[in-house]
């Protein structure tokens, strides 16, 4: 059964660091677009709810037709958004969690500036497994 | 022979698990590293201003990185909201992890509203350094500044924090304080 799921990673300036397709629907131009617009809208809902909590996982956030936002904020206000259609709660909170640990260590390396790309293919690697094993 | 009963190498860091390590540096090496650090910012600026704003980024970047990973390890996860909540965890767990014990004291200033003081009788990093006469009032502890302005920046409690040395009756060397003072928006939202 294909299922979209777009996952990207949004730093606390608002720039979006990392991301990537992780369904296994095929890949669509338009789609990725409107994928993309509909994350950066969650963001205002987001910033919003991260502060009445201190969960670092914040479920579904927003809506859109049959997609859904889900989220989990860190410590330095780093936010991991996946779009997705209804899958189960705790696979993504595994996958979430999962990715917070290789974020971390990119995040640990000194010569890393926060706020910037993440351009590792390791990492890159890492995440589509990741996806593939929990969504 | 190098290398021989090592623990197992991983090919990239990514791999690595995030195991709590070695608790313990070595004083002197570190004291070392960080005199060096001193002298060579010494060697690249004009003014003693300068001087502490470079020790200040220096200890910025280490104050970002102790806040995600002291988060992850120390907290389970769980972020802080509150800016008594993000105070404490400065007073506390880092000050635990990166010096060995939490620190002196926490005051809440008395003349304004958004200042506050973490106090040391003697910072860790200042314990081998004397800071000749015709430097004034500079202070390695801005080191020190900039890791808790750091882990407020990035936890969404903008403050400028600076060091001060605080002379005390009957002591010879005088005690370090902290001083935190929070930015417009935090004061807009917390001190009503």
């Amino acid at each position: 059964m294909a299922s979209t799921a777009c996952f990207v990673i949004v730093s606390k300036n608002d720039i979006p660091i990392y991301e990537a397709e992780v369904g296994s629907a095929p890949k669509k131009e338009d789609l990725a677009h409107q994928h993309q617009f509909i994350l950066h809208a969650a963001l205002d809902v987001v910033q919003d709810l991260a502060w009445t909590t201190n969960a670092m996982f914040l479920r579904s956030v927003d809506r859109f037709s049959d997609l859904v936002v889900s989220v989990y904020v860190t410590a330095v206000h780093t936010r991991f958004m996946l779009l997705h259609d209804s899958r189960s709660d705790d696979g993504i909170k595994s996958f979430f969690q999962e990715v917070h640990e290789l974020y971390i260590k990119i995040f640990l390396n000194p010569l890393y500036l926060p706020g910037s790309r993440i351009t590792s293919s390791h990492f890159d690697t890492k995440v589509r497994a990741l996806a593939r094993k929990y969504l | 022979m190098i290398g021989v009963g090592k623990a197992k190498q991983y090919a990239n860091v990514l791999d690595k698990p995030l195991s709590r390590g070695r608790q313990e540096v070595s004083l002197s090496a570190f004291a070392f590293l960080f005199s060096e650090l001193v002298q060579y910012n010494q060697t690249q600026v004009d003014n003693i201003a300068e001087l502490e704003r470079r020790l200040e980024d220096a200890g910025y970047a280490v104050g970002a990185r102790v806040l995600e990973l002291l988060c992850h390890r120390e907290k389970g996860n769980r972020r802080e909201t509150r800016l008594l909540g993000i105070l404490s965890f400065i007073h506390s767990t880092v000050w635990k992890v990166l010096f060995g014990k939490v620190a002196d004291s926490l005051e809440k200033g008395t003349e304004h509203e958004d200042e506050y003081m973490i106090s040391e009788k003697e910072l860790l990093v200042n314990r081998f350094i004397s800071v000749p006469k015709d430097m004034g009032a500079f202070n390695c502890g801005a080191f020190v500044a900039g890791i808790v302005k750091g882990v407020l920046d990035n936890a969404g409690f903008p403050a400028v924090v600076t060091a001060h040395f605080v002379p005390i009756e009957g002591q010879q060397r005088p005690r370090t304080t902290i001083l935190i003072k929070f930015a417009e928006e935090v004061k807009q939202v917390c001190f009503v």
